[in-house]
C-alpha cells in the first residue's frame, strides 16, 4: 500500500507533509518538556478541566439555540410565497457573516452587559447565519419536480415540507451547522472578553502576563477542543443523513 | 475590564461625536488592519494558488492537504495566536505584527487553496481534451484555458480569505499588531461604549466593503461567455 | 370515465386552454398531443387540479373533481411526470409506497404490493426494494415512477411525457412493458406526448391540440388517415400512410385459407392450382400444415416430378400478430412482393401481398 503511494510524485508530497506534521508535534513535545512549559500547564489542570466544561456549556447552548432557531427561520424565508424579500432578507444575512465576530460579541455586549446571558446571546447570533443561509438554500436547491411530483400524489403542503423538502435539504443543512459549529467553537474563547468565562480566560491571562504555561494551558485545550468538535460534528453529519440524500455514502 | 455585568446606556450621537473626534485615529488604525490582512492575503495567494494548482495532480495529495488546511483553519484564532508566541518569542517576536501575519496567512490557505482546487478540477473534461487536441502544451493549457475558466472562482476564495482575515486580525489587536480591534478592545476594558460601537461598526463596514469590492472583481473576471444573465 | 365540459384555462392575457370538451372511456389510452405550449399539458393538469380551471368542469365517474378536496382527489389519481421525481430520501419501496401510506393503508400488504409490481416491469424486488434512487439507471427510475402511480391501484392515471427523457431504444421497452401493464389492469390513462409515433403506439384515442383548442379527437387510425386539416397533417407527417401500418395486425390484412401444395403433390397438381387461383406462386406445407417452402409457376413449368424436388426456400414469414409495418419492411428487405404468414407455432395461415396492403390503406380514403 506504501508502495502505490509513494509511486505519484504529488503522493510522495502528501507522505512528506504528514511525515513534516508529526515531526512538528514531536519537536514541539519535546521543546514543551524540556523548557518546562508541560510542567507549567499542568500547575493548571483543575482549572483547565473547570473551563473546558464551561467552555462547551457556551458552545452547547448556544448552539443549540441556534439551531432551533435558524432551521425555522431558513424555512420561513425560502418560502416561495414571500416572493422577492426571501431572497432580499438572505442577501442581507449573508451580508451580516462578514461581520467580525468579535464585533457582534462587542456589539452583544452594549445591548445585553457583562456575563454569560450576552455571550450566549452573541454566540448564538453569528452561529445562526451559516445555519439559515444553508437551510434557504438547501430547500431552494430541492428539484422542482420532487415538489411537483409530491404535489400530484396528493401530498398536503406539510407533507412535502416534511417528507419531501427537508429530508433533501439534510444534507446541505447539515453542512451550515457544521459550518456554523466550527465558527461558534472558534469564537468561545473571545466570550470570556464580555465575561463568559470559558478556556479564553487562560489565554488571555496567559498573554496579559506573558505567561508562556498558562497561554498554552488555554490554547492547546481550545486547539484540540475545536478539531474534536468539527470531527464529532463530521462524522454526526455522515451517519445520521440518510444514504438517498448523502453524497458522501 | 473584568468586571460586574453593566448596562450601557450609550446614545448614538454620543458615539458619533467620538467617532468624528478621532476620525484621523480611525483611519490611521483602519490602515494597519488593511495593510495586515493585505500582506497576509498577497504572501497567501502566493503560496496556496500554486499548492492548489499541484494538487490537481493528484488526489491523495489534494485530500491531504486540504484536510490539514481545514483543521488549522478549526483551531480558534486567539488559541493559534497563544500557540505562536512560545514558538516566536526566542527570536523577540512573540507579540506583534509577525506572528499575527503568520496566522493570517495560515488562515488565509484554506479558501484560497481549495478554490483553486475546485475551481481547476470542475473545468469541463471536454474543454482539456479540445485545448489538448488543438496542440496546446500543458502550460498554455493551463494559462489560455484553465486559469481563465478557474479565475473567478479562486477571486472567490480570495474574497472568502480576505474577510475572515479581516475579522481575525480584529483579535489579532490582543497580541499587539494594532488594527480597528483596538477600539474594541479598548472599548471592552474602559467599559466605553462610543469606543466598542465605534470599532464594531468600522471594522463590519470594513468587511462588507471589501466582500462587496471582491464581489465586483470577481464578476469583472468573469469571462463575458461564462456570466450568467 | 373521464369527462371534461367547455374547460377553460387563462393565464393572465392568454388562453392556454379554450373551451375543451372531450370524454375518455374507461380503460382507454387517451394520448393528448400537440406541439409544446398548446395546452395539452395544462389541460391534463386540472384533471387533479394541479391547476384550476377558469371556467368548465371535469367530471370522473360522473362525479365533479371540484367537489372533492384536492389532496383526495390526487391520491385517487395515479401521477408520473417526465423527470419522475423519484425522492431521494426514501428507498425504491417506500417511494412505491408513498401514496398508500398517506393513505393509512397496511404497511406490509402495500410492501407486498410494491414487490409485486417491481416483478411487473422486470426488476428483481429482492434487490431493487431497499436500494435508493440514484443507485438506478434511468430507465430503472423510470419504471418505479410508473409503478409509484399504480401502487394504491387508482382507477385513472396522469402521465405527462413519462418516457420522453428516456434514450430510444430503452423508451421502446419501457413503452411496451407499460402496454403489457396496461393490458392487465385497464386503467383510464391521460396521456401527454408531443411524439406523434409514440401516440400512435399507445393510444385507444389521440386528442390533437393547437394554441389551447382540441382541433381533432378520433382513433389513431382516423387520425392519421383522415387529419382534419392542414395543421393536423403537418403535424403526423407526411409519411403518416406508413405510420398507418403499425396500427394494423397482419392477421387483419391477410388473405385467409389460401391455396397450398405438399411435398408429395406432383408438379402438375400444384401448376393446375395455381393457374385455377391466377397466382404465379404457390406456399408448400409439412405434415403439420408449417410453412416449408413455395414453388414459382414460372419454374414449374415443363418439369416433372414432386413439388419436393422443386420448392424454394421463403426468404422470410411473418407472425399473423405482427403489424403491417414489420410485414412491409420485411418485404422490402428480401425484395418479395408477397409474405407467408404463419401463426406462433409456425402453420401457415395466409399471405398478403403489397398490392392487398395498399388497397387496404386506399379504402378508407375512398370511402369519403
Amino acid at each position: 500500500m506504501e508502495g502505490t503511494r509513494t509511486a505519484h510524485p504529488m503522493a510522495a508530497l502528501a507522505t512528506l507533509w504528514r511525515l513534516a506534521l508529526l515531526g512538528l508535534v514531536f519537536v514541539l513535545g519535546v521543546w514543551a518538556n524540556a523548557s518546562g512549559t508541560l510542567s507549567a500547564m499542568m500547575l493548571y489542570r483543575e482549572d483547565i478541566s473547570f473551563l473546558t466544561l464551561q467552555h462547551l456549556e457556551l458552545v452547547a447552548i448556544s448552539g443549540a439555540i441556534a439551531i432551533v432557531t435558524g432551521i425555522p427561520i431558513g424555512i420561513l424565508l425560502a418560502r416561495r410565497s414571500l416572493g422577492l424579500f426571501g431572497p432580499l432578507l438572505a442577501q442581507i444575512i449573508n451580508l451580516g457573516t462578514t461581520i467580525p465576530t468579535l464585533a457582534i460579541l462587542a456589539l452583544a455586549m452594549t445591548v445585553l452587559g457583562l456575563g454569560a446571558p450576552p455571550a450566549i446571546f452573541g454566540l448564538a447570533v453569528l452561529t445562526l447565519l451559516p445555519i439559515v443561509l444553508n437551510t434557504v438554500a438547501g430547500l431552494r436547491a430541492v428539484p422542482p419536480a420532487l415538489v411537483e411530483a409530491a404535489r400530484g400524489m396528493g401530498m398536503t403542503n406539510r407533507q412535502i415540507l416534511f417528507q419531501v423538502e427537508l429530508p433533501n435539504a439534510l444534507f446541505v443543512i447539515a453542512a451550515g451547522i457544521r459550518t456554523a459549529l466550527a465558527i461558534n467553537v472558534g469564537t468561545v474563547p473571545l466570550a470570556f472578553l464580555i465575561g463568559g468565562g470559558g478556556l479564553g480566560e487562560l489565554i488571555f491571562t496567559g498573554i496579559d502576563l506573558m505567561d508562556t504555561g498558562l497561554l498554552l494551558a488555554g490554547a492547546i485545550p481550545t486547539a484540540l477542543l475545536a478539531v474534536g468538535v468539527d470531527l464529532v460534528v463530521g462524522q454526526l453529519q455522515f451517519w445520521l443523513v440518510p444514504r438517498g440524500v448523502n453524497p458522501l455514502r | 475590564m473584568r468586571g460586574r455585568a453593566l448596562i450601557w446606556k450609550a446614545t448614538p450621537l454620543e458615539t458619533l461625536n467620538f467617532a468624528i473626534a478621532n476620525w484621523s485615529q480611525i483611519v490611521a488604525r483602519g490602515w494597519e488592519h488593511i495593510s495586515l490582512v493585505g500582506v497576509a492575503v498577497s504572501v497567501a495567494v502566493l503560496t496556496g494558488v500554486p499548492i492548489g494548482i499541484l494538487i490537481t495532480q493528484s488526489r491523495v495529495a489534494a485530500d491531504r492537504v486540504l484536510y490539514v488546511a481545514a483543521i488549522i483553519m478549526t483551531i480558534p484564532s486567539i488559541a493559534f495566536f497563544g500557540l505562536l508566541i512560545p514558538v516566536l518569542s526566542p527570536i523577540g517576536q512573540g507579540i506583534g505584527y509577525l506572528p499575527a501575519v503568520i496566522a493570517l496567512v495560515f488562515y488565509a490557505q484554506l479558501p484560497i487553496i481549495r478554490n483553486t482546487y475546485t475551481a481547476i478540477m470542475n473545468i469541463d473534461p471536454a474543454l482539456r481534451e479540445a485545448a489538448r487536441g488543438m496542440g496546446m502544451t500543458a502550460f498554455q493549457r493551463l494559462r489560455e484555458v484553465e486559469l481563465p475558466v478557474a479565475l473567478p472562482v479562486i477571486v472567490n476564495g480570495v474574497r472568502n480569505a480576505v474577510v475572515l482575515n479581516i475579522a481575525i486580525a480584529t483579535i489579532a489587536t490582543y497580541i499587539g499588531a494594532g488594527g480597528l480591534g483596538v477600539f474594541i478592545s479598548r472599548g471592552i476594558s474602559q467599559t466605553d461604549p462610543r469606543q466598542l460601537i465605534t470599532g464594531a461598526i468600522a471594522v463590519s463596514v470594513l468587511a462588507i466593503l471589501a466582500d462587496l469590492g471582491l464581489l465586483l472583481l470577481q464578476r469583472r473576471l468573469t469571462p463575458v461567455g461564462l456570466r450568467q444573465s | 370515465m373521464i369527462r371534461l365540459k367547455n374547460l377553460t384555462k387563462i393565464f393572465g392575457a392568454t388562453t392556454a386552454v379554450d373551451n375543451v370538451s372531450m370524454e375518455v372511456g374507461a380503460g382507454e389510452v387517451c394520448v393528448l398531443l400537440g406541439p409544446s405550449g398548446c395546452g395539452k399539458t395544462t389541460t391534463m393538469k386540472m384533471v387533479n387540479r394541479l391547476i384550476e380551471p377558469s371556467g368548465g368542469r371535469i367530471f370522473i365517474d360522473g362525479k365533479d373533481v371540484t367537489e372533492v378536496d384536492a389532496v383526495q382527489l390526487r391520491r385517487s389519481i395515479g401521477y408520473v411526470i417526465q423527470q419522475i421525481g423519484l425522492f431521494p430520501n426514501k428507498t425504491v419501496e417506500d417511494n412505491i409506497c408513498v401514496v398508500p401510506d398517506m393513505l393509512g393503508h397496511d404497511r406490509k400488504a402495500s410492501r407486498k404490493r410494491a414487490a409485486e409490481l417491481l416483478e411487473m416491469v422486470n426488476l428483481e424486488p429482492a434487490a431493487y426494494a431497499r436500494r435508493y434512487p440514484k443507485e438506478l439507471s434511468g430507465g430503472q427510475q423510470q419504471r418505479i415512477g410508473v409503478i409509484r402511480a399504480l401502487a394504491a391501484d387508482p382507477p385513472v392515471l396522469l402521465m405527462d411525457e413519462p418516457f420522453g427523457a428516456i434514450d430510444p431504444i430503452n423508451r421502446e421497452v419501457i413503452q411496451d412493458e407499460f402496454m403489457k401493464l396496461q393490458a392487465a389492469l385497464k386503467k383510464t390513462v391521460i396521456f401527454v406526448s408531443h411524439d406523434i409515433d409514440e401516440a400512435v403506439k399507445m393510444a385507444s384515442r389521440i386528442a390533437i391540440f393547437k394554441a389551447g383548442r382540441l382541433v381533432q379527437y378520433d382513433t389513431p387510425d382516423n387520425i392519421l388517415a383522415h387529419p382534419i386539416d392542414s395543421f393536423v397533417a403537418d403535424f403526423v407527417g407526411a409519411d403518416r400512410t406508413l405510420k398507418r401500418l403499425r396500427l394494423i395486425a397482419v392477421r387483419d390484412a391477410m388473405a385467409e385459407n389460401p391455396p397450398r401444395v405438399t411435398a408429395q403433390d406432383a408438379v402438375e397438381t400444384a401448376i393446375a392450382l395455381m393457374e385455377s387461383h391466377g397466382h404465379i406462386s404457390v406456399v408448400m406445407v409439412g405434415p403439420q400444415g408449417r410453412a416449408r417452402g413455395f414453388v414459382r409457376l414460372e419454374a414449374l413449368r415443363g418439369k416433372k416430378g414432386v413439388v419436393g424436388d422443386h420448392f424454394e426456400k421463403l426468404p422470410s414469414v411473418i407472425d399473423i400478430d405482427d403489424n403491417l409495418r414489420n410485414a412491409v419492411s420485411r418485404m422490402f428487405t428480401n425484395d418479395q412482393s408477397w409474405l407467408a404468414c404463419v401463426d406462433a407455432s409456425g402453420v401457415y395461415q395466409g399471405y398478403i401481398t403489397q398490392r392487398g396492403i395498399t388497397h387496404l390503406l386506399g379504402a378508407t380514403y375512398r370511402d369519403r
